[in-house]
């Protein structure tokens, strides 16, 4: 059977040789033309007047459009219809597309793009958390609160308490290929759009309002991304709306990629948080009382910031049993970018609040942070513990988890050996981590957790299949064809799946919250299986037989044996229709996101990593020497795919703590707009050690060959870098260093100075 | 302008180029070969690199950087070059696959065209080698184990000639540039440092490009019209080192690449700290005298030049003169270059070791120095520090000395009392900036540290964190 084996990437051949095409690879018709933004460069006020004679006039340049050209309602919010494709009379940061060059070449756009003369009158912006709780910026009417216990009476009771506030970046996508789309106008002014997103179905619907006409006017393609990350969620829809619009105005196909310094300045990041913590506990570190207030900086626009917070909320407990907690969040709009869905949608900011709160616990009682950590994780099995939004934890595994990776990577041991090498170095320091993740796997957003598919028998046997779902580079694609080939039977190069597309499978979701192979396994699977039943009958009743049997390639009847393709063969010519649609619905969710109440998660996917890290205490320079890694991936569809989401997650998660630092100067200006000066992790950043682990024990919940989501969770791992750091710090001195994110040799440098204070 | 190069085997002349498109753009918008991407255009993230092969034998580029003129009469090989023409994988090609290297696949071929280079040249530092690609999915373990895996497979027979110095490229296009109003060519490519002091003396306007991996950028990023141009690629006695009894003299079109190679047994601090100059691509192209010339406060070259008390040799038409390096660099943004005059050499008096290079940055590998510091003391046999040269980039508007710090060092016991006396004295030295890298306290703080690092580290300690291993 296909499935669980340890398959490679479906288009690998294609990558290494080049051959693999992205939207700005596909071969164009004549006449195609390029699109740039013209850009504001002040962070907020009045747009006055824009002089675009100069853009005009400029070599190359055949239209310029600004808001007031637009026919119809051009907006590219995925949620809240709040962000107009072009500014009208007020822009709202710095990078905010003014007007949009249509240009016979890219290069002619760009340049023509920056030729404008703009008049804005400027007016201060809100940037900072204080500035936007002083004016009151925010996004929803109040705060969000999410309860259990009596947080407020059993801090007062607590026998020690310990206040803190830690401010958690913001992180770049960085998603090698930048935003791309293409419009290639149709009959009668439709359109089919190629674009690089996680979402067509959004790409559809907002390009069909730009347009003025019904969903089913437009078609929109996805045959791969170089990326996401979450960054292709909803970023995509200006340059998919823009493509659009050009096209149907000029009749022309069109084409937008961004430049790599105008995708960092345009697109959203993950939201940055400041976390404040007030928590009891005993002796032992167990907790008895905590109080968090998240401060989440959203942007300008609401984009998907309300489930992100949420998010970072239902994530504030981690892996921890909390009996009396309370969460405050707050949701503040500024100005700059939108901040955006980003790997883990805010699960990894309210993660890394309480792993602080544990080290911080830990320093205060000079207990191993282990020791504390494990003093307070929830049980394993079902043992009647909730969440702090209330939901049973039913399935947790990270005691048995943590017991083994304890071991496989030495801890106490080499906690020990760390102890005594710090003593004998003055200069250099080691520190240690062990942290666990525990995230919720479902779409808070319940009506999401639903998807289709499509799928084609061919009378030779082949089969060809669509599903809602995008690939970024997950192997999604292939860890669903795997499915397939293991519900017919048949080997793996039977299976053919092309690009995504909304004529083949309607009114999909993103592919994101980690649902994809969860999602659209279960929806393929279902649409296999009403083939299969079909061929299956036909079989029956033509061969009188009892027993059907797909497998290798062959189908076994009581006393004979036939290929696949002699039984899809046989089939149509009886006139069994090949063709089914699949469709499922996660069952079982149900919760009240303004309560905080209820079931929003499937099931949880855990893991727990130990990260080793030297740093240099003259100047803060800091290196991962080691990382062990045992994840949860229940029964893998694909272990090498689970183990490169794994690779790849850690050292993503590990850079966003580390060396990916945004800056933003007092003017609202993103500083860090290029690979120059924004730095995700280079290959000698990955641990010199790096041994990773599958749990491997089936999903108790009834997933796709119960398997687990494996997308988001790894990222979490990274966080045991950022605690290793702490720890290395720790030993430089008695006073608690507070070490901040991103833990750059700045940051690391100063928490020394205040450890040895 | 017109030009001729190899493009995967197959001869390319091309006339009237712009001398300002790069070769990403022509390879991907006219030639119609995808497979080199676009994912930073400003030689940072490698997804653009190629492999270029002349006399001087076969190395990764970035292409995105990289302006037409550049290749004349060289071979250039994309990713759609690396199979056999049966169509048989690159071994780096195949171990990719078999070790999962690739996830989203955008940034793969631009890695494996940096491991086909590595393992043509039989590279085996892969963090080195492919520490100018960028990966935002693997975390790049598997991308190791594949290039691990793929090192000791035989070079593919249809690579074999690369392998040699001399590959069989075209002749390259004697320089027929645009030319101006006047007629006079406006884009040349000299074939000799005369014919280019000679050109650049009536064109004193003119942009100079060496390597273009600062000058690209005004194109790529600034998009700017360079108007007059020379490239001086073609300038081969500009290029090279040698070296007498007394000094080592380093041509200005020499690849920092190059550098490092030569000056690693000298000084080998200077060669560690160059490795992490730029990336494999960029130092390939990157030249001493272009990482001087453009003045800038945060190259990684002067420091430590400054500090081993270099000699800058400067050339307009006929006339030379040279002066220490430190006195060029008159303030941010102004050397003491007159219009016309071009960097010819360095020269460095040989000297014993005394040099330890501190390169501080966000990131270890291919990032811009935060703070840059080369310190060089000499010791008497009683210890006591006869001389010392501390030079230091990302302090001031210029690379530059801390003389206060010098002082209190010189006929002083090199002992951790006078280490810490100079520290001190450093405050007098700088008055840093902040900026995206470091604060100014933090820039300084750390630069007096180096100091104290200096000291502990010819005490034996352990001081570098990239020495720890388990």
């Amino acid at each position: 059977m296909s499935v669980a084996k340890p398959l490679p990437h479906d288009a690998a051949a294609l990558h290494v040789t080049g051959a693999a095409r992205y939207v700005d690879d596909m071969p164009t018709p004549r006449g195609t033309l390029h699109l740039a933004f013209g850009l504001s460069t002040v962070a907020v006020g009045t747009l006055n007047a824009m002089n675009l004679e100069k853009v005009k006039s400029a070599p190359g340049v055949v239209k310029v459009l600004t808001a007031q050209d637009l026919a119809h309602d051009a907006d590219t919010s995925p949620s809240n219809h709040d962000e107009p494709l072009l500014a009208l009379d007020r822009v709202h940061f710095a990078g905010q597309p003014l007007f949009l060059v249509i240009a016979t070449s890219h290069l002619a756009a760009r340049h023509a793009a920056r030729l404008a003369e703009i008049d804005i009158t400027a007016m201060p912006p809100i940037l900072s958390i204080e500035q936007a709780l002083a004016a009151n910026s925010r996004f929803e009417d109040a705060p969000r609160v999410y309860q259990k216990g009596d947080a407020i009476t059993a801090l007062k009771d607590a026998p020690h308490h310990l206040t803190g506030s830690l401010i958690v970046g913001g992180q770049e996508h960085f998603y090698l290929e930048g935003q791309a789309a293409l419009a290639l106008p149709q009959d009668n002014g439709d359109m089919l759009v190629q674009s690089s997103t996680q979402h067509p179905t959004e790409i559809q619907h907002k390009v069909a309002d730009a347009l003025g006409k019904p969903m089913h006017a437009v078609r929109v393609e996805t045959r791969r991304m170089g990326g996401g990350f979450g960054g292709k969620e909803s970023q995509g829809n200006a340059l998919a709306i823009a493509c659009a619009i050009a096209a149907s105005d000029t009749g022309q196909p069109c084409k937008m990629r961004y430049d790599r310094d105008d995708d960092m300045i345009i697109t959203g990041k993950r939201h940055d948080f400041r976390i404040d913590y007030t928590v009891g506990f005993d002796a032992t570190g167990r907790i008895t009382a905590l109080d968090f207030t998240h401060y989440a900086r959203c942007g300008w626009s609401m984009d998907l910031s309300l489930p992100v917070a949420d998010r970072a909320m239902l994530h504030a407990d981690n892996a921890y049993n909390l009996e009396h907690v309370r969460i405050t969040s707050h949701r503040l709009r500024t100005n700059m970018a939108s901040a955006t869905a980003f790997r883990g949608f805010g699960g990894p900011q309210g993660m890394l609040g309480i792993e602080r709160v544990m080290d911080h616990i830990a320093h205060d009682l000079s207990l191993d942070p282990l020791a504390v950590r494990r003093a307070n994780y929830y049980g394993d099995g079902d043992t009647g513990q909730t969440t702090p939004y209330h939901q049973p934890v039913t399935d947790c595994i990270i005691n048995a988890l943590t017991d083994q990776l304890e071991k496989t990577a030495d801890y106490k041991r080499r906690r020990a050996d760390i102890a005594q090498w710090n003593a004998a170095n003055p200069i250099l320091k080691r520190g240690i981590a062990l942290t666990p993740v525990k995230f919720g796997i479902s779409f808070t957003l319940t009506h999401l957790n639903q998807a289709g598919a499509l799928v084609h028998v061919y009378q030779d046997g082949s089969i060809h299949l669509n599903h809602g779902g995008t690939e970024m580079g997950q192997g999604l694609f292939q860890k669903v064809a795997q499915v397939a080939a293991s519900r017919f039977g048949v080997p793996l190069e039977a299976i053919k799946i092309t690009a995504t597309d909304t004529a083949k499978v309607p009114n999909t979701s993103a592919t994101a919250a980690s649902s994809g192979s969860d999602l659209n396994g279960m929806a393929v699977q279902n649409a296999c299986d009403e083939i299969r039943t079909r061929i299956e009958e036909h079989l029956r009743e033509k061969h009188q037989t009892t027993s059907v049997v797909f497998a290798e390639g062959m189908v076994t009847l009581d006393t004979s044996t036939m290929t696949f393709a002699q039984a899809a063969a046989s089939a149509y010519e009886n006139r069994i229709s090949l063709s089914a649609t699949g469709f499922y619905k996660t069952p079982g969710i149900k919760w009240d996101r303004i309560a905080g109440k209820g079931r929003p998660f499937f099931y949880f996917a855990y893991g727990a990593a130990c990260s080793e890290v030297v740093i240099d205490t003259l100047t803060g320079e800091n290196r991962i020497l080691r990382v062990d890694i045992l994840h949860d991936a229940g029964a893998s569809l694909n272990p090498a795919l689970d183990i490169g989401q794994i690779e790849g997650g850690y050292v993503q998660g590990a850079g966003w703590l580390t060396t990916e630092e945004l800056v933003w100067d007092t003017k609202g200006i993103l500083k860090t707009h290029a690979p120059s000066t924004y730095k995700i992790p280079a290959c000698s950043d990955r641990p010199d050690v790096f041994n990773v682990g599958l749990w491997g024990h089936p999903n108790p919940a009834q997933t796709i060959y119960r398997s687990k989501a494996v997308g988001e969770p790894p990222l979490m791992l990274g966080i045991s870098a950022f605690a290793a750091l702490a720890d290395a710090v720790a030993a430089t001195g008695q006073a608690f260093a507070d070490l901040q994110t991103p833990a750059t040799p700045e940051h690391v440098f100063a928490a020394v100075q205040r450890a040895q204070s | 302008m017109d030009i001729s190069f190899l493009l995967n085997g197959d001869p390319v002349s091309l006339t009237d180029v712009s001398p300002t498109t790069t070769l990403l753009d022509w390879l991907r918008e006219d030639r119609g070969l995808t497979g080199t991407k676009e994912g930073c255009n400003e030689g940072d993230c490698g997804a653009c690199t190629v492999m270029i092969s002349d006399d001087r034998g076969s190395r990764a580029l970035n292409g995105c950087i990289l302006f037409l003129p550049q290749i004349n009469g060289k071979h250039v090989v994309t990713v759609e070059g690396l199979r056999a023409p049966d169509g048989t994988l690159h071994p780096v090609q195949d171990a990719m696959i078999d070790h999962h290297g690739s996830q989203c696949g955008f940034c793969t071929p631009g890695f494996v065209v940096s491991m086909a280079c590595a393992h043509l040249n039989g590279a085996t530092d892969h963090d080195t080698q492919l520490a100018g690609n960028l990966c935002r999915c693997t975390g790049y373990a598997p991308i190791i184990r594949a290039a691990e895996a793929a090192q000791d497979k035989s070079i593919p027979q249809h690579l074999l000639f690369l392998a040699k110095t001399f590959p069989e490229a075209p002749e390259a296009e004697p320089p027929n540039g645009a030319t101006d109003t006047t007629g006079a060519p406006c884009v040349v490519q000299p074939a000799s440092a005369d014919e280019l002091a000679s050109w650049y003396a009536q064109n004193p306007d003119a942009t100079l490009i060496a390597g273009a991996t600062d000058v690209g950028l005004w194109v790529t990023k600034q998009c700017r019209d360079l108007g007059k141009i020379a490239f001086l690629t073609r300038c081969g006695d500009l290029r090279g080192i040698s070296e007498t009894d007394s000094t080592l003299h380093i041509g200005a079109m020499t690849s920092i690449t190059q550098v490092e190679q030569f000056i690693a047994p000298h000084h080998p601090h200077f060669a560690t700290m160059l490795r992490r100059y730029g990336s494999v691509q960029v130092r390939n192209a990157a030249t001493i005298g272009g990482n001087i010339a453009n003045g800038s406060p945060i190259g990684d070259g002067p420091p430590a030049l400054i500090a081993l008390d270099a000699t800058l040799h400067l050339r307009k038409g006929s006339t030379r003169r040279r002066l220490p390096l430190e006195d060029f660099f008159v303030a941010y943004g102004k050397q003491d270059r007159a219009p016309g005059e071009f960097v010819e050499a360095i020269s460095i008096p040989k000297q014993a070791d005394g040099l330890r290079c501190y390169k501080l940055s966000k990131r270890f590998d291919q990032d811009i120095s935060a703070v840059c510091g080369c310190l060089s003391m000499t010791l008497s046999d009683d210890g006591i520090i006869t001389t010392a040269r501390l030079a230091y980039g990302g302090m001031a508007g210029t690379p530059a000395r801390a003389l206060t710090a010098e002082a209190a060092l010189r006929d002083q016991p090199f002992d951790e009392p006078t280490i810490r006396k100079a520290m001190q004295a450093m405050a007098d030295d700088f008055t840093p900036f902040s900026d995206v890298r470091a604060s100014a306290a933090y820039r300084l703080h750390t630069a007096q540290n180096m100091l104290l690092r200096y000291f502990h580290d010819l005490k034996g300690a352990n001081t570098d964190v990239q020495m720890v291993t388990l």
